[in-house]
């Protein structure tokens, strides 16, 4: 077993707050890839019309916790070995390819564990999937973003 | 290896990132990757990845971001490769 405490300086730099942070735990992380889980609340606004009278967890919303638990909780792992950082991080979505192959309902959990290609010149690019508690794959795909200490030159262009 | 072959094969790694093709078939020394070629710079970095892949050798932090035109790219792989 991990030390859970240990991710929580992670949990507390990342830049998102509700409605739109979808991390809540995480599991393991090391310097080749972090597994964390998010289970969606039936409240979620998206619900209402995603679709009508039939609630599913849209793609993009899958995409952006892979993003999240995958690219950005690694991101500031990484980060963090080189700097002691306190302030928000930079960081934007820059790809992302994606296949969807399940449907995820309200109130489901589901697990996301990222494997890193190449943290090169402030862009983080990793193979990422999710799995539903019955373990089987729901999304998988290759996720790049771009993240730089806020002390670095702006993110260009 | 000449100054045109090093251009030849750093056109042949540009071309999957590219976005004005105008642009990379007039491509020249002085083209800049981000203004003329309009490659984004997060794609900017696999062109510097596949350079690394291509010509083997390892380009660092301050070098990359000189690497914006092919005169400079140039530059700074034949002082590698040498």
């Amino acid at each position: 077993m991990t030390n859970k405490e240990s991710y929580e300086y992670i949990l507390k730099l990342l830049p998102y707050t509700e409605p739109f942070l979808f991390v809540d735990d995480l599991i393991e992380v090391n310097d080749m890839g972090v597994l964390g889980s998010y289970t969606y609340s039936p409240k979620n606004h998206f619900y209402r019309g995603h679709f009508k009278n039939y609630p599913i967890t849209p793609g993009v919303i899958l995409t952006e916790t892979m993003a999240q638990i995958g690219l950005v909780c690694l991101g500031i792992h990484l980060l963090t070995q080189k700097e002691n950082i306190t302030d928000q991080l930079q960081i934007a979505m820059t790809s992302s390819e994606v296949e969807y192959l399940l449907p995820v309902h309200p109130g489901e959990k589901v697990l996301v564990e990222s494997e890193k290609i190449y943290f090169r010149f402030g862009k983080l690019k990793c193979k990422v999937e999710m799995r539903n508690s019955e373990k089987k794959i729901v999304c998988q795909g290759v996720i790049s973003g771009m993240m730089k200490l806020p002390s670095q030159q702006p993110l260009s262009k | 290896m000449n100054n045109q072959e090093l251009i030849d094969k750093l056109k042949k790694i540009v071309k999957p990132y590219i976005q004005n093709q105008e642009a990379y078939e007039n491509l020249t020394e002085e083209t800049k990757f981000i203004e003329d070629l309009k490659i984004n710079s997060a794609n900017l970095v696999d062109v510097i990845l596949d350079v690394e892949d291509e010509f083997d050798i390892e380009i660092g932090d301050d070098e990359m971001e000189q690497m914006l035109d092919v005169k400079s790219s140039i530059e700074i792989i034949t002082k590698k490769i040498a």
